[in-house]
């Protein structure tokens, strides 16, 4: 009945300006599903049979990038209801909680979305290293995916920070007074302070705008969440999933 | 043990214990394809079926290997997507995100715990200095995982599951990554109570507890301070004697075997590998040092521990 409807809906004016073909059950049309059609057309149009086995894949590399879609989705909706200063961030949360309709579904997705994402890319890389296929001719792509799982990770920690409580504060707090110690880059690190670093000028201080973690810090870690991260880390995915086609397709005995 | 439910049922913890789930599920599943793949291998090149020319890649793969994207790959993406997300959308219904109270600044709690996946190196805090703990260390993990493709010279074990053709790098990787990623995370998580001090799950969290710990510099235990000039060169030779004797031992071992991989890496690749191996070794090293012999630091000088 529904796919009656549908069939005759294509056939009308509007729906031939809409569907660019008929489907029909050929090889030809089913190479075109692919190669016509633009969300598809990252795919080959024809696939090594070993590598549709899930037993081969474990599927990590494609649940990670699904995580990264409900992510960002996720995200821009909260950032609706979100104001990146000390003083609204944590009743902006508790709003979330108890007054916007699905507000509390909605930060627990972002939240379990991303724990699961840096255990997916963990998983991915596992499995990536336990098939060899970092191997030639996929050396770079190797390369590119450890700089995405630094993203991730770094994703996640600016994150933490955002909701502005107890415990993402000194998560922050304990993670960033790593940055004291950096060798000749902080003023606790080796040589830091015979090269003049102190509290107030050096690597911690870029990174939280600042000597503690305030204000400056929150908007630094809002500005990296939820813009430069994700912009940097869509731009290696490009290229990622581009050279995964580039370079032979997905791995695979031969 | 109810402090131990209590702590591994909390909302963000709920997480680790899937990823333990998860790790200790696919760990389990990629031996198990490696040892039966290599079983399937060997007797089918027994059998004259898999021509041991097929592993090096120069064959021509038959159109009949191939089948259309779609829709046999699309249909599993999108499988694999809907279980994913109703996954999702029930973890999300049935457990909420942790709010704690506004942040003070003058409370610290107790512990202080970095993001979970940060806390294998705040283990390390416990061995090394921070510069060490919190800066080397991961950058020296992250140029270490680039370099891998570079230094493993093996070309065998590409696109498939295998334990025989790659005994060094897997085991090399996955010491790295189960035990030195995953094992200090869950136990930084699940262990590591008030003061950062190891609690067993059936003991309560005592933030009151006092562990007397006399920890001493490797010279001192042989009578010298390891402030002074002396210590401080018996240390550095102690630590650079241990890249110095791991880097020549390997190489005479392999050359008095006459091994090919000594030539197929090259000296460069060489070095890498083994000072990459030997610094990774060198924190179970430690560790170990410090939990037996309560060992503090090996080399002591003006400017950094070590």
């Amino acid at each position: 009945m529904i796919k009656k409807l549908f069939d005759k809906f294509r056939q009308t004016q509007i729906g031939k300006s809409i569907f660019r073909r008929n489907y029909t059950d050929t090889t030809k049309e089913k190479m075109l599903a692919i190669h016509g059609n633009i969300f598809l057309h990252l795919h080959p149009v024809n696939i090594r049979r070993g590598a549709l086995k899930l037993g081969f894949t474990w599927a990590m590399g494609g649940i990670t990038f699904l995580l990264f879609l409900i992510l960002t989705i996720s995200g821009v909706l909260l950032m609706f209801y979100y104001h990146p200063n000390t003083r609204d961030a944590y009743l902006d949360i508790k709003d979330l909680e108890f007054t916007v309709p699905f507000g509390m579904f909605l930060r627990n997705i972002h939240r379990w979305s991303a724990h699961l994402m840096v255990i997916t890319v963990m998983l991915h890389m596992f499995r990536v290293f336990m098939t060899g296929s970092y191997k030639y001719p996929r050396q770079f792509n190797w390369v590119i995916g450890v700089v995405l799982l630094l993203l991730t990770l770094l994703l996640s920690f600016t994150g933490y920070l955002l909701p502005w409580d107890q415990l993402g504060f000194w998560a922050i707090t304990v993670g960033t007074n790593m940055a004291r110690a950096t060798p000749l880059m902080g003023h606790e690190g080796p040589f830091g302070p015979e090269l003049g670093m102190t509290a107030y000028n050096d690597i911690r201080f870029a990174l939280l705008g600042g000597s503690e973690v305030g204000s400056n810090a929150l908007l630094r870690a809002y500005i990296w969440h939820c813009i430069a991260l994700p912009l940097i880390a869509s731009l290696l995915m490009i290229v990622h999933f581009w050279r995964i086609r580039k370079d032979g397709g997905i791995s695979g005995p031969r | 043990m109810k402090n131990f439910i209590e702590i591994i049922s909390k909302p963000d913890n709920v997480a680790i214990v899937i990823m333990m789930i998860m790790v200790l599920f696919f760990t389990i599943l990629a031996f198990y394809y490696a040892i039966s793949g290599d079983r399937r291998r060997s007797r089918e090149v027994d059998h004259g079926m898999f021509p041991e020319h097929k592993a090096d890649g120069n064959d021509e793969i038959s159109p009949w290997d191939y089948a259309p994207s779609w829709p046999y790959l699309v249909r599993k993406e999108f499988l694999v997507a809907i279980i994913v997300v109703v996954f999702l959308i029930i973890w999300s219904i049935v457990l909420d995100a942790p709010l704690e109270e506004y942040p003070n600044p003058t409370r610290t709690p107790n512990p202080a715990k970095a993001p979970w996946y940060f806390l294998g190196l705040q283990e390390m805090l416990v061995y090394f200095d921070p510069w060490i703990a919190g800066v080397v260390i991961p950058t020296l993990i992250i140029i270490g995982l680039c370099l891998i493709p570079y230094i493993d010279v093996n070309p065998k074990g590409s696109g498939y599951y295998t334990w025989r053709e790659r005994k060094f790098a897997i085991s090399t990787y996955c010491f790295g990554f189960l035990l030195l990623w995953i094992t200090l995370i869950v136990n930084g998580v699940f262990m590591r109570g008030p003061g950062w001090v190891w609690f067993w799950p059936w003991q309560e969290w005592d933030p009151h507890i006092v562990t007397a710990e006399i920890n001493v510099d490797l010279p001192q235990i042989f009578g010298i301070d390891s402030r002074s000039l002396v210590g401080s060169v018996i240390g550095g030779m102690i630590t650079l004697g241990y890249f110095v004797v791991g880097i020549i031992l390997p190489y005479k071992y392999l050359k008095k075997r006459g091994s090919k991989i000594l030539v197929e890496l090259g000296i460069l690749r060489y070095l890498i590998v083994v000072v990459l191996f030997l610094m990774m070794i060198g924190l179970p090293i430690k560790m170990f040092l410090r939990l037996v012999f309560h060992i503090k630091y090996i080399w002591v000088t003006p400017w950094f521990n070590i």
